[in-house]
């Protein structure tokens, strides 16, 4: 039962195209493109978003990405048009539609609830503080925490689908996990850092699965995510 | 006098009509300030509700007719129009359900209720160079024109007078909604494509009620 997304925008190209970057990085989350008119046009479709909203829904809700204002309205019209059961667990995210549909992508495949999966498409909206470079903020780990260090090796570095690994990884323990001072479970903190092959990063963690993440986490990295 | 789905009809295809024929009017205001569609978009949405309106059954109300024309141009005008218009066809339809006639007081509510929708769906006020700077000037009127004792016609008449000032008035505003609102003060000289089509609408609606 998890999380279904849409993706609205005026380009069919658009939504697919976010569609096909999100599944990137969540290859089994359900995402569905409502983009442009019912004649392929520029514009949105009342049609398009209803159907899509209702073909994403699996129980868990649906949360929806917009482009420009038009979308935004008449994805609240098609919303008007739902029933009520329906209705109360579609939410439409004040996001950018490609960063949020990713991040809210992994999110939902990761199992989180409606809340959360809005609440990582919306983290877009923040610049998310990062020490770009490697250095490994010494000062802003807290003493007790766990720490390991280990050294991208792998092509993409902590970008696009490892970074999406990444991310999906550390949210499967039960601990505050960051890797360079940025949540480790935060697919755009982490891409944020802009850490490349050959950079050093420095992996924190508190909490009751500490030590099995950090272990995790050190592993994939060390592994080159499978390459 | 009061004004049924007879009117209601006339109103619709009358609106179409002039939508048509105002068509590429629409497109210039809207290439003045916007994205240059709305003129294709309304006409577009207009010409599947006359197609829909085949569907109409013979025991229909007004409040049958309006959601009729709610639903396809949800449908089919795509852009902020669709939605807004939409919304109020729905709202306006919603506001007069049941009644097989309407009198002063019920067009009242008809126009109240769709100026509301559009406030609702679209969240703009008074000044933002929008469609409500048409309805809310149009639905004063109305009101006023009501409590003076004014008949059906007339109160549509007030209507649409008052609509058709309040989308000149939009010529000297910034906008602060939608694509106009990209352009600040370029947008000033130039009249809101979406006031321009309420106004024609309103008016059209007056002269269903005289035919």
């Amino acid at each position: 039962m998890s999380v279904g997304l849409v993706v609205v925008s005026h380009s069919e190209k658009i939504a697919t195209g976010v569609v096909e970057l999100a599944r990137q990085m969540a290859p089994s989350a359900r995402i569905v493109a409502a983009g442009g008119t019912d004649s392929g046009g520029i514009g949105t479709s009342f049609g398009k978003v209803s159907t899509a909203i209702t073909e994403a829904e699996d129980g868990g809700g649906v949360v929806v990405l917009c482009d420009l204002g038009s979308a935004i309205l008449t994805t609240e019209t098609a919303l008007d048009f739902l029933d009520d059961d329906l209705r109360a667990k579609v939410v439409i995210a004040d996001a950018p539609i490609v960063e949020g549909a990713v991040a809210a992508a992994v999110t939902a495949e990761t199992g989180g609830d409606l809340a959360a999966v809005r609440a990582a498409a919306e983290s877009a909206n923040r610049a998310e503080p990062a020490d770009s470079g490697a250095v490994p903020g010494d000062a802003a780990i807290p003493p007790g925490t766990l720490t390991e260090t280990a050294t991208l090796v792998n092509r993409d570095g902590l970008h696009a689908r490892p970074a999406a690994e990444f991310a999906k990884l550390a949210s499967n323990f039960d601990a505050t996990v960051t890797v360079n001072g940025v949540n480790a479970k935060s697919l755009l903190g982490i891409m944020s850092l802009g850490l490349v092959r050959g950079n050093r990063v420095t992996i924190a963690a508190e909490g009751t699965e500490a030590r099995a993440a950090v272990n995790a986490l050190v592993e994939l990295i060390n592994s080159a995510f499978g390459e | 006098m009061k004004l049924g789905t007879g009117w209601a009809l006339a109103w619709v295809t009358r609106g179409a009509s002039v939508i048509s024929d105002h068509r590429v009017e629409l497109i210039t205001l809207d290439r003045e300030i916007g994205d240059g569609d709305h003129g294709e978009n309304m006409d577009r949405g207009f010409t599947a509700v006359i197609a829909k309106l085949a569907d109409v059954s013979d025991d229909a109300t007004p409040a049958d007719v309006l959601k009729l024309v709610a639903t396809t141009l949800i449908s089919t005008v795509g852009g902020a129009s669709g939605p807004l218009y939409g919304t109020a066809y729905l709202k306006a339809s919603g506001a007069i359900a049941g009644k097989t006639e309407l009198d002063g007081e019920a067009l009242v509510a008809l126009l109240t209720a769709a100026r509301d929708g559009i406030v609702l769906r679209g969240k703009a006020e008074s000044g933002d160079k929008t469609m409500v700077d048409a309805w809310t000037p149009a639905v004063d009127a109305a009101s006023a024109a009501r409590a003076d004792g004014k008949t059906a016609i007339d109160i549509l008449r007030a209507a649409a007078d008052a609509a058709e000032a309040g989308a000149v008035a939009t010529e000297p505003l910034v906008a602060r909604k939608g694509r106009a609102s990209y352009l600040g003060e370029r947008a000033i000289g130039h009249r809101d494509p979406g006031a321009q089509s309420t106004a024609l609408l309103l008016r059209a609606a007056a002269d269903a009620a005289a035919s």
